[in-house]
């Protein structure tokens, strides 16, 4: 009998069988044990392990990252949860001086291993600054990994995985991903970095999703079907170490690439992705490619023009027919029922 | 009154300091250390008087003002200076350079290039000791620039509110690089900013290496045995060099030497000379000095690090 987990309780069941497991693993973030538990993702872990290891922290995002870093050089393997990610903003410092930096410039003497789980808002009138998916920040930094897992089972394997790994990882969940419902096997299982997943096969063309994107993209590939546009779609699940190498398998065989990324174009994850293929597949075959993201503005949390600023099923549709076909065909797909975005209420 | 011991056993650390960094602007012209230095010459009483209070197994966390601590917290001399050679042999393979110097096995945990970013790890650190039981204490060198910084202060709150095993030490030398404290705070009554949060806070003058190891001593036998930290010293002190590099700076105008004279004058290197017979103090000397030449012998002589290091340590994958 199959187990279907919400991906919320899936991180929960991750991070308590990781607790259980190893009394070195402790969590803590603004609001980790209120009433609300994260979404629920740290319910009755405080309970269960104490305060001394579960904890909610001053609103001191800098310091407290600061201290998971301490922490990890004194042999425990924190986890830091923000509830949006764009409160990274205030530990840049730490992660990216301190955090990916430790084990290079003491010489190997010392490592990290910490996780720093964060959520990306959308929809609901998220707005500027709890909407952004700021993770090519981290991927440009050598020294941090990167994850966003997109479906319950991998929200599991990933979250395991950058617990025990020995170096930080910042773990991107994606606020309207948490509703996602899928299977999730009950003993630990740990999801390597860097190997990507090829969900559905096609010949025409190459679809990467990036978090939340994927799920758009999953459905892009059902429009496109119904105008025989057969799309191979790729969940890359880790953005550093990047598994080039199954985007690029890919593209060798269809020849086209979109990336659509959960966050802006500009120096962003599907510009390092496509990069990539073209330097490996320059010479050898002739490639077409295509990036989508946010558009180049700051989120609006009018409905109207909160709608256009992302990519959805129908528009990524649209703009891959176009890249399969050659030129601009202004196809957009009637919209269909069960193929719309999950419904997602406020206020977070 | 402090024994003849403790006056030897703390010279040998300054004295050894001293000359360590008196050889490092020596060298400093001739290109070999190709490392930002940033010496503590001035300073040292510092670090030995609060170093000398720890057990091996304490931990300290520092600035890129390294050097002084990093030795009299027992780091090792050697690996030092290969480093600053940028040497194979060195602490961190040449691979951190002068303002990261780390020595894990002696309780040094490292330094930061950018100001005030360790107070926050060294408080992890403390809150890991107490989950884990243990009874080693943590110490948190910063300069008077660090408590400019936003971080500063929710350390002290975090750090506070948990009351942990960790005594922090501000060494006042009056200067962020180039401008005094008191054209950057209103008020610069640092003890009573700190002790608003809840953290008992002393400030300690005149570069006094008993006092501040007295009082050390004092704290960590009571935060050892069991009383909640953390605590704080501020300790004054001067910097006689440049910010970073090795000579004087008077010249530049942003201090005096009439401002710099009397804590030249009262040079604690100097002051505990005077505490110690003179056949000891040269037998102490020449063993340092001794010491010195050959770790600066064989940071020259090591060899640089190979072609593969540049891509190791960046994972530990």
């Amino acid at each position: 009998m199959e187990r279907i987990l919400s991906y919320v309780d899936a991180i929960r069941e991750a991070t308590d069988q990781e607790m259980a497991g190893d009394s070195s693993v402790i969590v803590f973030g603004l609001d980790v044990d209120d009433p609300k538990a994260i979404q629920g993702t740290t319910r009755g872990l405080a309970e269960k392990y104490g305060q001394e290891r579960v904890f909610g922290t001053p609103l001191s995002e800098e310091a407290m990252t600061g201290a998971a870093i301490g922490m990890a050089l004194a042999g425990l393997r924190p986890i830091h949860i923000h509830i949006r990610m764009d409160f990274l903003m205030l530990a840049m410092n730490q992660l990216v001086n301190v955090a990916a930096k430790s084990r290079y410039m003491y010489g190997g003497q010392v490592q990290v291993p910490m996780v720093v789980r964060c959520m990306i808002g959308k929809s609901w009138g998220q707005g500027a600054q709890h909407s952004q998916g700021l993770h090519s920040f981290f991927m440009h930094v050598p020294g941090l990994k990167v994850v966003a897992p997109t479906n319950p089972y991998d929200a599991k394997g990933c979250l395991i995985q950058a617990i025990r790994d020995n170096d930080p990882v910042i773990y991107v969940e994606h606020r309207i991903l948490h509703f996602q419902k899928g299977t999730v096997p009950e003993p630990r299982y740990c999801l390597s970095p860097g190997k990507a997943r090829v969900l559905e096969v096609g010949q025409d063309v190459t679809l990467v999703g990036i978090s939340y994107m994927l799920l758009e993209c999953l459905r892009a590939r059902r429009y496109l079907e119904s105008v025989d546009v057969h799309a191979e779609v790729i969940d890359p699940i880790w953005l550093s170490p990047l598994d080039i190498e199954t985007v690029v398998k890919s593209v060798r065989k269809t020849g086209r690439l979109c990336v659509v990324d959960n966050g802006w174009t500009a120096c962003g994850a599907g510009a390092e992705i496509v990069t990539q293929v073209i330097e490996r597949l320059q010479g050898e075959r002739e490639v077409v490619v295509h990036r989508m993201g946010y558009a180049p503005a700051t989120c609006p949390p009018t409905p109207l023009l909160e709608d256009l600023y992302y990519p959805n099923a129908r528009t990524i549709a649209s703009e891959v027919f176009d890249l399969v076909k050659g030129g601009r065909h202004h196809w957009l797909p009637e919209e269909r029922k069960e193929l719309q975005e999950i419904e997602f209420r406020g206020p977070f | 009154m402090m024994s003849e011991d403790t006056y030897e056993r703390f010279y040998r650390s300054l004295y050894r300091i001293r000359r360590v960094e008196e050889e490092i602007a020596r060298i400093y012209p001739s290109d070999k250390i190709k490392s930002p230095v940033h010496l503590s010459i001035g300073q040292e009483a510092v670090s030995v008087g609060v170093c000398e209070a720890l057990r091996p197994d304490d931990v300290v966390f520092g600035t890129y003002r390294s050097h002084a601590y990093y030795l009299a917290k027992g780091g090792d001399l050697k690996k030092m200076l290969a480093e600053l050679y940028g040497k194979a042999t060195g602490c961190a393979k040449g691979k951190g350079g002068s303002m990261h110097l780390v020595d894990a096995a002696h309780g040094v945990m490292g330094a930061s290039a950018v100001v005030g970013t360790t107070i926050p790890n060294a408080v992890g650190y403390a809150y890991a000791l107490r989950l884990q039981r243990r009874d080693s204490i943590v110490v948190s060198f910063f300069g008077d620039g660090a408590t400019d910084e936003g971080v500063f202060y929710e350390s002290l709150n975090f750090a506070a509110l948990k009351q942990l095993p960790i005594i922090f030490v501000c060494e006042n030398n009056l200067y962020a690089i180039h401008t005094h404290l008191l054209r950057r705070h209103k008020d610069a009554n640092l003890c009573a900013r700190v002790s608003a949060y809840g953290i008992p806070a002393e400030q300690i003058g005149d570069n006094d290496i008993f006092k501040i190891n007295e009082r050390t001593k004092s704290v960590v036998r009571s935060l050892r045995g069991g009383q909640s930290g953390p605590f704080f010293f501020e300790c004054l002190t001067y910097r006689w060099k440049e910010h970073v590099g090795p000579a004087e700076d008077f010249h530049l105008g942003y201090r005096s030497r009439e401002e710099a004279r009397p804590w030249m004058e009262g040079d604690p290197l100097q002051r505990l000379a005077a505490l110690i017979p003179p056949q000891s103090r040269e037998h102490i000397e020449s063993e340092a000095e001794a010491e010195i030449r050959e770790a600066i012998a064989s940071a020259e002589a090591d060899p640089f690090p190979d072609v593969r290091e540049l891509l190791t340590d960046v994972t530990g994958d």
